[in-house]
């Protein structure tokens, strides 16, 4: 059963994702491009993912667990830290050039479109870079 | 979808049409997804996190959840071309050896940000976690200086 409501859960991301336009580069490039050719749709699609998902929580949250598990997996960690911060800036930097972030680019592989797959390998490469990278930070700090 | 292409606006002339109701729709289902995959595995619905989980398992049961999530979303775009009867568009500006480029910036940067659009934009915005208010300003703004620079310093 979890794997059939992750599944679901899963396709009810792809479809909102594909219907957005985050999955369209041209559309998120546009998206920042104040200077030019502005397309404002995304403050459309956070606008409507945050408000909705802010409800949802606050429903869900008041339960005392999730249906198949026993408890709510929510991340700890409270600290502003730099690596955070310069994580995240990265991270703009690259979603400027490519116009994909992962939330874009996955549901974007069932397209077939070759430019996904291509950016998604680029993309696990950078993951795998970064973890190697940060086991050797932690060991020289 | 796309306006008719015009050589002095934009780059590659990839304008888009502005769609309201429709990004307001897709939000939407990415805000009711988010919040069913807490309510029934109590998990935030992050991009990063489902992919770093694939690649690199910790154990099979937190594998096989984000198998189940991945494989779902890799099927919404068929979903929405039977129901539409087009595929959505994909259309990418950047050349080849800049979208591998940034493909790779982008993994480095959320694997030491701890997410990404879906992870901190979405769900840590709605749960109005200060850490994640602080990542998504600094991606929006860098993303805003990226796509600047790209387009109106080097002209591409």
């Amino acid at each position: 059963m979890r794997l059939v409501f992750g599944y679901l859960i899963g396709l009810i991301f792809g479809v909102g994702i594909a219907l957005s336009g985050m999955a369209n580069p041209a559309k998120v490039i546009n998206f920042f491009d104040f200077a030019g050719t502005w397309d404002p749709s995304l403050v459309f699609v956070m606008g409507g993912a945050v408000i909705t998902t802010f409800i949802g929580y606050r429903l869900v949250l008041a339960r005392p667990a999730p249906v198949f598990e026993t408890s709510f997996q929510l991340p700890t960690n409270r600290k502003l830290d730099p690596r955070l911060l310069l994580g995240s800036g990265i991270f703009g930097i690259g979603w400027g050039i490519a116009g994909f972030c992962p939330g874009g680019a996955l549901p974007a592989l069932g397209t077939g479109q070759i430019s996904v797959f291509i950016f998604v390998a680029a993309l696990i490469c950078g993951i795998f870079a970064a973890k190697w990278l940060n086991v050797k930070l932690t060991r020289a700090a | 979808m796309v306006a008719p292409v015009t050589a002095d606006k934009g780059f590659n002339g990839m304008e888009t049409d502005f769609t309201p109701f429709q990004s307001l729709a897709g939000g939407v289902l990415i805000g009711l997804a988010a919040t069913l995959l807490m309510l029934f595995l109590g998990r935030i619905m992050g991009a990063t996190g489902i992919l770093a989980g694939l690649i690199a398992p910790v154990s099979r049961r937190d594998f096989v959840w984000r198998a189940a999530v991945m494989a779902g979303m890799v099927t919404g775009p068929a979903v929405v071309w039977g129901v539409t009867g087009a595929m959505p568009a994909v259309q990418v500006p950047a050349s080849l050896p800049m979208l591998i480029i940034g493909g790779f910036i982008v993994g480095v940067g959320v694997t030491f940000g701890s997410g990404c659009t879906s992870g901190h934009g979405v769900c840590g915005m709605a749960r109005l976690s200060p850490r994640s208010i602080a990542a998504t300003l600094s991606f929006m703004a860098t993303t805003t200086v990226t796509v600047y620079i790209i387009r109106h310093v080097l002209g591409a």
